[in-house]
């Protein structure tokens, strides 16, 4: 656990150098407000329609199959780390060919998705 | 009185960064802003797992939850026709009877906490959970993880399904 100490650090100092610096801009920083600086960024264009407008629910079928395949990733995990002891061990291919196998499957979800025109956008 | 180690003082920002993130959902004016606040939430959990040597759980607490559930809550949030229009607030409602409810149940938290029977267990030296569950997976429940990728397929299928008959 101990090596995860570092980490911690890293997300703690991380959290607190962007709130330093946000809150020192905060405090130094001048404010001479015109309209031009107060109209919202768009990357340098004029700002168009209201920025609170609704996302085509299209999206929500891309973020449904991500996460089936998030879920794939985390049985990819496991065996990764254990894959290199297996290959000393002398069991490189079984293991190898048990996450084709695992992956093939998912593969025909994959084919099926494509087959369905699924993430096409009409 | 015991000393203060490293292990505490993180179990200590973790349950703040927790805690406080879980404040930010329950309080925040905007929905929007609430499901953003339950990023930290999640990520604290996450890193509580690893302070319970549970490394492989943490590892999916942060794919699957802050990586893929957030995402989509937030994408229904802002699916979601016309939320900007309703008054979504958070106004606490019926707090007669949530008052003698949170009451009670942090006397019973508080005197179960206090007794005396909450032993320390030995100090095992820290060991990662993975390897173990990659050997468990991949040679004594082969079927049950071959399984699992019909089942992720079943559900990939599944959701093309509905979704397709819903947008005809």
């Amino acid at each position: 656990m101990n090596s995860y100490i570092p980490l911690l650090l890293l997300f703690l100092f991380g959290m607190i150098l962007a709130g330093a610096f946000l809150a020192l801009s905060h405090l130094l920083g001048p404010r001479r407000k015109s309209k031009d600086k107060n109209a919202s960024y768009e990357c340098g264009l004029e700002p168009s329609g209201n920025p609170h407008d609704r996302f085509s629910v299209k999206f929500y079928l891309v973020a449904m199959l991500f996460i089936l395949f998030d879920v794939e990733v985390v049985f990819l995990y496991p065996w990764a780390v254990q894959f290199k002891e297996a290959i000393q061990s002398g069991m490189g291919s079984f293991f190898f060919s048990e996450m084709i196998l695992f992956m093939v499957i998912l593969f025909v979800g994959l084919l099926y998705v494509y087959g369905r025109k699924a993430i096409e956008w009409e | 009185m015991p000393m203060i180690e490293l292990k505490d003082i993180a179990f200590i920002i973790l349950a703040l960064i927790t805690l406080g993130s879980a404040g930010g959902v329950a309080f925040s004016k905007k929905i929007i802003y609430s499901g953003f606040s339950l990023l930290g939430s999640l990520f604290g959990v996450a890193g509580l797992y690893i302070l319970l040597s549970n490394d492989f759980i943490a590892a999916t607490q942060l794919l699957i939850y802050v990586g893929g559930v957030l995402i989509l809550i937030l994408f229904a949030i802002m699916l979601t026709s016309k939320i900007g229009d309703i008054a979504v607030t958070n106004k606490s409602i019926n707090w007669k009877v949530a008052i003698p409810i949170i009451a009670g149940l942090a006397c019973f938290l508080i005197s179960s906490f206090s007794g005396d029977i909450w032993k320390v267990a030995d100090k095992t030296p820290y060991q990662s959970s993975v390897s173990f569950i990659g050997n468990a997976l991949l040679k004594e429940f082969l079927l049950p993880f071959e399984v699992i990728s019909i089942v992720l397929l079943c559900a990939l299928i599944g959701s093309i399904v509905i979704l397709k008959r819903e947008v005809k």
